[in-house]
Formats: structure tokens, C-alpha cells, sequence
């Protein structure tokens, strides 16, 4: 799974099934292989010093996981204080990661032929974390890259 | 007879494991005779047991194994083919190995078992295939030793040559009946040796010992939720259950525990071929080999301890000339002490060698640039000390291939640190070194202190926790003080570097009533004091491993949960000091530098120690000049011709009475005398004063050169007349040879320029 998801994030286009996600009103998506779970929001605990997206640590059943803000890591605005975040858990390298989102959405079955490079409109950091966008009715859904995600 | 050897025990155990492997693998064989890869491992088993048996003198088994493995060998290359006649020769080996061991298991020998039949099938299955075909009945038998009896007369001329069996001829029923009475009388005994004790795959320990972390994390919360509780049954249940799993984690932590002896046992050699190499003679004792500590801890400290000895008998111990003319005995004794210390292991490396010579790191460290002079002379000998372990220190004249290549001490530190422990040393030059490791007793739970901080909670692992001060609003505002820009607390006498921890962290505290709560930590051999905001409690942590963006940070050596099921980060205490006590040098590097801008003219502030000393006398001494605070009985000052003395640390420290010495006469009848001392290149002065004032910005003084004898003049500071003493002046009416000691006319501490403020 995770060899396979590794080789995935080299590959120009990807099909196959998405889960996706709300960040700031934008649809994204990540390949299901890699998440594990989904959470509602958990107690973070705060990391002095550490990159500004790292949100901080959460107990997942007694193992300790890194949750990066997903927010941050792709340049957008804070999270308006009133709205929890919902934690996506990923497993890359055998090492889990959590990710904070805005909101939960389906998965999707995505076609590689859909596929598309960034939109030219995307601009800032973000850009080099998102593969590309797939058009689905009415909606872009941007893939997220996990790996560079993760690594902040 | 009685009771096996050790070495004996182990082969058995493996041996019988080993056979046990062998009748599947050579069943196997049959169904594929082509697998070159099971006859190699059914050769090396063979090999393996051929191999110790002749190392134990077990002839008749090494006999036996031995035209074993040649026929395997051949088998092997493919010079003979595999029959059914052969692997049924084969199996008879194997059931004869088992006899032999079974015997050796019964009564600590070879006993009568006969070789002599089964060699010489083997021999003749091997060179002789037509052999097997003259009778069949043989190679078909099954493998009971007895029926075999009949058929050992046809082949045995053939390999006339074998001389031991020969001798005995008559005598294979008698041997063929003895291994079956071997067998079931034996069969108890093995199970002694070889099933009261099973292997057990690391890994599956290791699992083990997660999962008992975390029932250790569940059941400190099941603890704390129940601590609220009144229902009786249920407290009762989890002290229970608090019971069991203590005694659990005890239990799982035992499995992985192996006694040092175990890395120790391969040292004399060690020592013994180094002391060879150097032309030394070296006596290796060894206290506490029985000290039980973490498989996976032992496997790490083996080569920092290794190391440490190699260095030990290269460096430490001298030659037996030398040790002649010092007074010693000629052979050089070099001590290795483990003993378990309040949840820790300390293993000590000590040698009644030269020492280390303070001076000559002080001197390499300046001429490696590791240091300037300037800060040299400042450093405390234990500091100077800890200067072995940066990297590229060494201080052997020459490199050898044992040591003096710089690369070593630095490493030694690190491996141990990595697994938590800690590393000082201590010396006196002249009378011997002594490493001092503490490692935790295990790596996976440790105890803690837990300790707030800014609203957020942080684990300190006990290894490095000496003492908790906690300091109510009033006492705070007077002990802690600041020396050079750096906060400290003077505990016991002994000025204790500060460190804030929310200045560290980039935080801001959330305690506003002024209490201050420091937790008293060694690291590399030196305290300090880490201010908090409360301390909370302790408890059995568990430590998991950390992403990758937050080991970046090197601050927190991993994270726990906490009872209540919070993230704690843990703190590394070694880096913390690192990082905190570093920066504190330099500020107080620069407010040195600043201290002799102010002294060459500039108007810079220079902190003052203010004394009273009798007579409403108020003197200043700048606080660089400094070491220590102490207090002295009065009693305990004796005389040396017409000088007071006081006997210090080991040391005979002179004194000054600052009031006498300038003029002024106190009370002399106090009961506990208030002392500065003032160090420098190892020879230190006790200047008595009447009481410690305060510390003052010397910066706004106004200065007048009103002065007298031992003075420099007079300032107004704190706004009361201050004389500035003369301290140089000082020191030597204590010692008269302070400086002429050192070549240096003037120590870097104390320019006499540096007190006109």
C-alpha cells in the first residue's frame, strides 16, 4: 500500500479512488490507499519551536501523531475559530501522519483521463503540493500530493 | 559428573535444537535430494556440532560427526548422490549424535556409546555405494541402534583404520544397550537442560514489552479516573489491577534483562592485549558483574564501554616505570563497578592511572581553537574535564591505532546519549580517572517528572533529576540572582545557572505570582536549575518515537501519553542544556567583554558583588571576579604560621579577613563566616566578609578616587558610598603566590585596570 502509494505520487496522472476533503471552500482529494482513518477533532498538544504547520500532537489510542495543518501548509487563511477541524489520518512509510481539514466528503472514483495539470490560477505555496485538478461536475477537485504535504 | 559446565549446557541446549531440525530437514531431502540448499544447512549443523565437540573433547562424537560431514560435504559438491540407503545412514548419525549427547546430558561424558558401527556404515555408504546394495537389510533398518548390532561385523573390514572403536570391539552390544538405558534415564535430565528454557524471537519480546507500556498507560489512567471514585469495589479492582500490571511490566522487563557480564566477559582479553601491545602491566577487576540491565541497552553501551577501557589502558594507566617513580605499585589496576541506582545503571571504567591533567586539555583545547585563553581561565576543572568529549579532542601525544585520533570520546558521549543515559568523568591528576555511565534500566517506559509549563505539560526522565527548589514570591526576589547578565540561584552555597524553560520554548509563563520552581538537572556532569511553572507529578512514562519535523527541533527526545490521555513532549535534557547553557556562556562572554570595554574607559556597566564588611563599611568586588559563595564555621578555620586557612574541598584554601585587611575591625565572634572564593588555574582564595549584600549595575556609579590602602577608590552604588576593592591586592595578602604561580603576571579574571568602574 504504501509502495504502491509512493509510486503513485511520481506518476504524472492517477485514477482510482479519491477521498476528499473541504479546505477554504476547495474540494481536494487524496488517494484512499493512503488514509487510515478519519477523526472528528482531538485535543492537539502545542510543539514549541516546531514549523508553523504543525498543529501538534494527537492521541491516536496511545500512539503519538504529528497533525499538520493543512491550512498553513498550503498558504490559506487560519480556520475561523468557531469550526473544528477533522482530522484525516495517513499512513505513509508505515508512519502515520494526521492532517487538519475543514470537512470530510465523499470518496470518489476518479478517470486519469479527467486529469489535468494545476490550474494556472493556483498560485503560493500551495502549487507544489497539489498534482492536479480533476473536473468533476461542477467542481474541481484538486489532488493533493501526501507526501510532500506531510513533510513540513 | 556433577553439575555441567556452563559451555557444555549451551551446546547441549543448541545441539538438541539443532537435531531436532536435522530429522525434517533430512526427511525433506528425500522427497527433493536436488536442494542444495538444505544439504548446506544440514552440513552445517553437523559442521557446527563436529566443531564444538572437538573443542570440548568429546572424541566419539566429533568422530562421528566428523565422516558425517564428509559424506554431507560430498553431497553437497555433488560427488555422490543421494539414497535412500544414505539418508537412512544419515539418520543413524544423527540418532548416534543424540545418544552421545544424551549421555554426556546423564553423566557428564561420552559414556560406552559406540561409534565405531555407524562410522563405518557411513564410511562405506560414502566411498562403497555397492556397499548399501550387499545389505540392504541395514540401510532400510530403521535407525535402532540395537538392530544395527548384527549388521556391523560385513562392513567393518573395509575401514580397518578406524583405531579407537577398534579397541573395543567386543564390547558394541554392551554400547548399543547403554545409549537406550542413556536415552530414558536421560530423557528427564534433558528436560532440564534443553526444555526448561525456550528461545524467544527478540522481536516478539519487543512487542511484548509495547504492549505493556501500553497497559501501563491505561492503567495509570484507570487510576486517575478511579482516584475519583468512591465506589470501593472498583478501587479495589484497580489497585488490583495497578498490582498485576506493575508486576507484568516487571516480569516482561526481566525476559530482556541479561547481566553485564555479558559485554564485560570479552574485556580481559581486551585489556590483556592492549596492556601487552603498550608495554603496560594491568590488573582488570570487576565489581557487579551480575548487575542485570536491557538487552537492547547492552548491545549499545558494549563499544562506548570498550571503548572507554581501550582508553583507560592507553591513556590512563602508565607505564611501570612511571608508576614506580610515582610511588605505585608497578601493575596498573583498572576497576569496572555496575551497580543498579534508583532505577538506573551505573557502570563505572575507573583506573588508579595518571589522571587527566586539567592543564594539558586546557592547553590542547586552546591550541585546537576549541576554546580562547581567555575563556580558559575561567573554567572550573570540571568544565575543563568535560572538554574530552568535543568532537576532535585528544590529548594522547601520539596516535596509535588504540587511540589518540580525537574520534572517540565525542562518540562515546553520543552512543550513550542516545539511549538516555548520561557520561561524566572525574579525575585527579596523578591518582586515576573514572568514567561514570548511568544508562536507564530500560528504554521503552521510564520515569518521569511531569512538570507545567506555559499551560502545556512536559516530561523531564528522572535520570537526569537531582532535586525540585521551589521558591515562595519573597525568598525569589532575593535568591535568585543574576551573574552576568544570567539568572542563577545560589543553592547551598553553589551558584546554580538558571534556565527558563518558557524562554527556551518561546513562551510566556502564566505564573504572575513570582513563585519560582526549579528542577535541579545534571547534565554532562554540570547542574543547572530549569525554571517551570509547577511541577504536577511523576510517573512511569512510555516513550514514543516522534516524527521527523519535530526530532528537527532537537529538543524533545519523544512524547508520551500522559494518564489522562493528553501528549506530553519529553524533554531532552542534555540538549536543553546544550542550547540554553551555551548562549548563557556567550551572554556572559559578552558582558566579559563588555566588563573590559568598561574597564578600558568606556562607561559600560560592570556588575558588583556588594559586602559589608563591619563598621558600616560597604566594599564592592566585581562579580566576574567571583567563583563562589560559601560559608565556613569559624571553627573550622585553622592556622598555617601567621595565616588563616580553611580546609576546602580537599584543598587547603588561604583566607583573608577583608576587614582586617582593610583596616577595619568587625565582629569576630560570629559562629559562620561568610566567604567569596575567587579561583584561578586551580589555586583558590577565600575572602571573608561580614555579609553578601547585593549584586549592583556597577554602569551609573559615581566615582571619586577617594581611596585607601587595598582600595581603588569609592562609588556611589545602590546609593550608599562604596569602596571598590582591590582585589588582586586582596588575593595576595591571602596567597602571596597566587599569581607568581602561573607565568602569567596578571589572570585573565582580574585585570587591575577592571575595577575602576
Amino acid at each position: 500500500m504504501t509502495t504502491a502509494g509512493s509510486l503513485d505520487s511520481t506518476a504524472p496522472a492517477i485514477g482510482g479512488q479519491l477521498a476528499t476533503f473541504w479546505l477554504d471552500g476547495d474540494l481536494y482529494g487524496v488517494e484512499v490507499a493512503h488514509v487510515q482513518e478519519v477523526l472528528k477533532s482531538q485535543g492537539l498538544t502545542r510543539v514549541p519551536l516546531a514549523p508553523a504547520a504543525v498543529a501538534g500532537l494527537i492521541n491516536l489510542r496511545g500512539q503519538v501523531v504529528t497533525a499538520i495543518e493543512l491550512r498553513e501548509r498550503l498558504g490559506r487563511p487560519p480556520r475561523p475559530e468557531d469550526t473544528a477541524a477533522v482530522v484525516i489520518v495517513v499512513r505513509l512509510h508505515g508512519e502515520a501522519v494526521s492532517l487538519l481539514v475543514d470537512a470530510i466528503a465523499d470518496v470518489v472514483d476518479v478517470d486519469p483521463a479527467d486529469f489535468e495539470a494545476p490550474p494556472d490560477t493556483l498560485a503560493g505555496a500551495g502549487r507544489e503540493l497539489i498534482r492536479g485538478a480533476f473536473k468533476l461536475d461542477g467542481q474541481l477537485l484538486l489532488a493533493l500530493d501526501v507526501h510532500k504535504a506531510v513533510s513540513a | 559428573m556433577d553439575g555441567l559446565d556452563d559451555i557444555v549446557e549451551e551446546f547441549l541446549v543448541e545441539s538438541h535444537e539443532n537435531l531436532d531440525q536435522l530429522d525434517t530437514d533430512l526427511v525433506a531431502l528425500e522427497q527433493e535430494p536436488d536442494s542444495r540448499e538444505r544439504i548446506s544447512s544440514i552440513f552445517r549443523t553437523i559442521h557446527t556440532i563436529k566443531g564444538t565437540s572437538g573443542f570440548l573433547a568429546f572424541h566419539r562424537l566429533e568422530e562421528v560427526t566428523h565422516v558425517g560431514e564428509n559424506m554431507l560435504s560430498r553431497l553437497r559438491d555433488g560427488a555422490l548422490e543421494l539414497t535412500p540407503q544414505r539418508t537412512s545412514v544419515l539418520l543413524r548419525m544423527v540418532d548416534t549424535v543424540r545418544s552421545l549427547l544424551a549421555s554426556i546430558e546423564g553423566s557428564g561424558g561420552e559414556g560406552s556409546v559406540d561409534v565405531s558401527a555407524v562410522v563405518a556404515d557411513i564410511t562405506a555408504a560414502m566411498e562403497d555405494a555397492p556397499a548399501a546394495a550387499v545389505e540392504p537389510p541395514a540401510a532400510v533398518e530403521p535407525p535402532a541402534p540395537a538392530a544395527e548390532a548384527p549388521a556391523v561385523p560385513a562392513p567393518r573390514p573395509a575401514p580397518a583404520a578406524e583405531a579407537v572403536p577398534e579397541a573395543v570391539p567386543e564390547a558394541a552390544p554392551d554400547g548399543d544397550a547403554a545409549p537406550a538405558a542413556a536415552d530414558t534415564g536421560g530423557g528427564q535430565a534433558r528436560r532440564g537442560v534443553a526444555d526448561s528454557t525456550i528461545r524467544v524471537d527478540v522481536d516478539l519480546l519487543d512487542e511484548l514489552m509495547l504492549l505493556v507500556g501500553e497497559l501501563v498507560l491505561t492503567r495509570n489512567q484507570i487510576v486517575q479516573y478511579v482516584g475519583r471514585s468512591n465506589d470501593t469495589d472498583l478501587v479495589r479492582a484497580s489497585q488490583r489491577l495497578n498490582l498485576i500490571a506493575s508486576e507484568l511490566q516487571e516480569g516482561v522487563m526481566k525476559t530482556r534483562m541479561q547481566p553485564i557480564d555479558h559485554i564485560w566477559s570479552k574485556l580481559p582479553r581486551v585489556v590483556r592485549d592492549l596492556g601487552l601491545q603498550c608495554g603496560k602491566s594491568v590488573r582488570l577487576d570487576m565489581e557487579g558483574r551480575d548487575t542485570e540491565l536491557d538487552k537492547t541497552l547492552l548491545e549499545a553501551v558494549k563499544d562506548p564501554l570498550t571503548h572507554l577501557v581501550r582508553n583507560s589502558v592507553d591513556h590512563g594507566i602508565e607505564s611501570p616505570d612511571l608508576r614506580r617513580a610515582a610511588g605505585k605499585p608497578a601493575e596498573g589496576v583498572l576497576t569496572l563497578r555496575a551497580r543498579h541506582e534508583s532505577g538506573q545503571v551505573v557502570v563505572e571504567v575507573a583506573d588508579d592511572g595518571a589522571g587527566i591533567d586539567p592543564a594539558r586539555i586546557g592547553a590542547k583545547a586552546v591550541e585546537h581553537g576549541l576554546v580562547s585563553a581567555d575563556a580558559l581561565a575561567r573554567m572550573s576543572p570540571q568544565d575543563l574535564l568535560q572538554m574530552i568529549f568535543l568532537p576532535g579532542f585528544s590529548t594522547a601525544a601520539a596516535v596509535t591505532n588504540v587511540s589518540g585520533r580525537g574520534v572517540g570520546m565525542d562518540v562515546v558521549k553520543t552512543n550513550i546519549e542516545s539511549i538516555g543515559g548520561t557520561i561524566e568523568v572525574e579525575s585527579v591528576h596523578g591518582q586515576g580517572t573514572v568514567c561514570r555511565l548511568r544508562i536507564p534500566l530500560t528504554l521503552a517506559i521510564v520515569p518521569a517528572l511531569t512538570v507545567e509549563c506555559a499551560g502545556d505539560r512536559y516530561a523531564i526522565p528522572q535520570i537526569s533529576l537531582q532535586e525540585l527548589v521551589s521558591l515562595d514570591a519573597e525568598k525569589a526576589a532575593s535568591a535568585v540572582e543574576e551573574v552576568g547578565g544570567a539568572p542563577v540561584y545560589r543553592l547551598r552555597g553553589e551558584l546554580l545557572p538558571l534556565v527558563r524553560l518558557t524562554d527556551v520554548l518561546g513562551l510566556t509563563s502564566d505564573r504572575h505570582d513570582g513563585h519560582v520552581v526549579i528542577a535541579v538537572l545534571r547534565s554532562e556532569g554540570r547542574r543547572f536549575g530549569l525554571v517551570v511553572d509547577r511541577v504536577i507529578n511523576t510517573e512511569e512514562i512510555v516513550v514514543k518515537a516522534v516524527g521527523g519535523q519535530l526530532k528537527a527541533i532537537g529538543l524533545y527526545s519523544g512524547a508520551t501519553v500522559l494518564g489522562d490521555g493528553t501528549v506530553a513532549l519529553i524533554l531532552d535534557v542534555q540538549a536543553l542544556a546544550r542550547r540554553a547553557l551555551r548562549t548563557e556562556t556567550s551572554e556572559r562572554q559578552e558582558s566579559r567583554a563588555a566588563a573590559l570595554r568598561a574597564a578600558a574607559g568606556d562607561t559600560e556597566r560592570q556588575r558588583m558583588l556588594l559586602a559589608a564588611i563591619g563598621g558600616a563599611r560597604r566594599v564592592a568586588i566585581p562579580l566576574d571576579t567571583v567563583t563562589r559563595l560559601e560559608q565556613v564555621r569559624t571553627e573550622s578555620v585553622e592556622r598555617v604560621g601567621n595565616r588563616e586557612v580553611v580546609q576546602y574541598r580537599g584543598a587547603i584554601l588561604p583566607i583573608v579577613r577583608l576587614d582586617r585587611h582593610l583596616g577595619s575591625y568587625g565582629e569576630s565572634d560570629r559562629e559562620v563566616l561568610e566567604v567569596i572564593v575567587y579561583s584561578d588555574h586551580g589555586r583558590s582564595v577565600a575572602i571573608v566578609v561580614e555579609e553578601i549584600l547585593d549584586i549592583v549595575d556597577g554602569g551609573a556609579a559615581v566615582r571619586s578616587d577617594i581611596d585607601d590602602m587595598g582600595l581603588l577608590g569609592s562609588a556611589v552604588l545602590g546609593d550608599k558610598v562604596t569602596e571598590l576593592l582591590d582585589v588582586r591586592a586582596a588575593i595576595l595578602a591571602a596567597d602571596p603566590a597566587f599569581y607568581s604561580a602561573h607565568p602569567r603576571q596578571t589572570p585573565d579574571g582580574v585585570p587591575a585596570s577592571l575595577l575602576e568602574v
